[in-house]
């Protein structure tokens, strides 16, 4: 639940970037921060095991300005994406606003993408959420690959794995070169902020 | 919701029992690493927004690992440093405080004033919760 502070004016939001391991999550925080870093005041928070992957969860605030005399600060979080961090990303759900999930394009990881969004569903409803009624972005990662002839994932099969019950927009990108990182931020973040303007006066 | 009168309230309580004791810094959020009162001594200038996110982080793992060896849950958790150090405790089931202090404050007064102030707490967060 964001918290809506009437005395400092300002908004916390929880945006969380889901997906199977190695699907790029990590990357567009990255990307974001890299992008806008004039606008992000502290370091990006990464905790990381030896081998480079995310152990507990990526974390970077960004301020987006004003909204009704609002500062709206969101709050960027990743998950670990192996299936052994359960626990770890059912904490990091605790308290989401808005979800952007990070599939992966690769052909080989078609099973891993809609294992993760079963996960997602399962692990929303441990906190009384319906996937259905949360602000979601579906971003399909890594289409850059395609320029190097690796087999990827066509879009029809992804939006039909992944989008055809739940309708959200989604986006092709590529989390390494940048392309579309800003526009699936964007989309999040405008979709969770219009669900809260009800609850600011 | 909180409104300026509870945001006030929680303040007061935290600029009394802790700021005038002379800590560094007092953060109270929410499970979900929001921050709801943060009050500091003007010296420290912490990153509050992410000591927030990794607090409610590390305390939501710290209660799982509780749960594994079957306790319910530990309620207070605290880090020294050399200079800095760190005491958390839960209030209710909802909320963390966090205060950053040094060696000149004990560490047995903080718990006294840290179990008071729990308790001056409850009676502006309760009435919310029924609200919810
Ligand atoms: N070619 C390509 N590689 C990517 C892309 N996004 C991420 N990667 C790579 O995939 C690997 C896993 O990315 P990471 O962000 O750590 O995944 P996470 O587990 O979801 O956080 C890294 O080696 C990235 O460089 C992309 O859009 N294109
Ligand atoms: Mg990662």
């Amino acid at each position: 639940m964001a918290f809506i502070n009437p005395k400092t004016k300002e908004v916390q939001t929880k945006i969380v970037y889901y997906g199977p391991g190695r699907g790029g999550k990590t990357t567009n925080l990255e990307y974001i921060y890299k992008k806008f870093n004039q606008r992000i005041k502290t370091d990006m928070v990464v905790i990381k095991t030896h081998g480079d992957r995310t152990l507990f969860f990526d974390f970077l605030p960004f301020d987006i300005g004003k909204i009704k005399g609002y500062d709206i600060k969101i709050q960027l979080y990743t998950v670990p994406g192996q299936v052994k961090y359960d626990a770890t990303r059912k904490l990091v759900l605790r308290g989401v606003d808005g979800i952007v999930f990070v599939a992966d394009s690769l052909v080989v990881r078609r099973e891993k993408n809609i294992l993760s969004l079963k996960n997602l569903r399962d692990n929303l409803s441990l906190y009384k959420k319906n996937i259905s009624d949360m602000p979601l972005v579906l971003q399909y990662n890594k289409r850059d690959l395609a320029e190097q002839g690796i087999p990827l994932l066509p879009l029809q099969t992804l939006e039909q794995d992944l989008n055809s019950q739940l309708k959200v927009p989604s986006f092709e990108a590529s989390a390494l070169s940048g392309t579309n990182v800003a526009q699936t931020m964007k989309k999040i973040v405008l979709m969770t902020v219009a669900s809260l303007q009800k609850q600011l006066i | 919701m909180f409104g300026q009168k509870e945001l006030d309230g929680i303040e007061e309580i935290l600029q009394k029992d802790f700021m005038d004791l002379g800590v560094h810094s007092v953060v109270f959020i929410d499970m979900a690493g929001n921050i709801i009162a943060n009050l500091d001594n003007g010296v420290m200038g912490h990153d509050i927004y992410s000591l927030a996110a990794l607090a409610a982080g590390n305390f939501g793992a710290v209660s799982s690992m509780a749960k594994i060896i079957g306790e319910d849950e530990f309620s207070l958790l605290f880090h020294k440093g050399e200079k800095e150090n760190m005491h958390f405790s839960k209030v209710m089931t909802d909320f963390l405080l966090v205060i950053i202090f040094g060696n000149e404050v004990s560490l047995g007064f903080l718990r006294l004033k840290v179990a008071e102030a729990i308790e001056k707490l409850k009676l502006i967060l309760e009435p919310l919760q029924v609200l919810d």
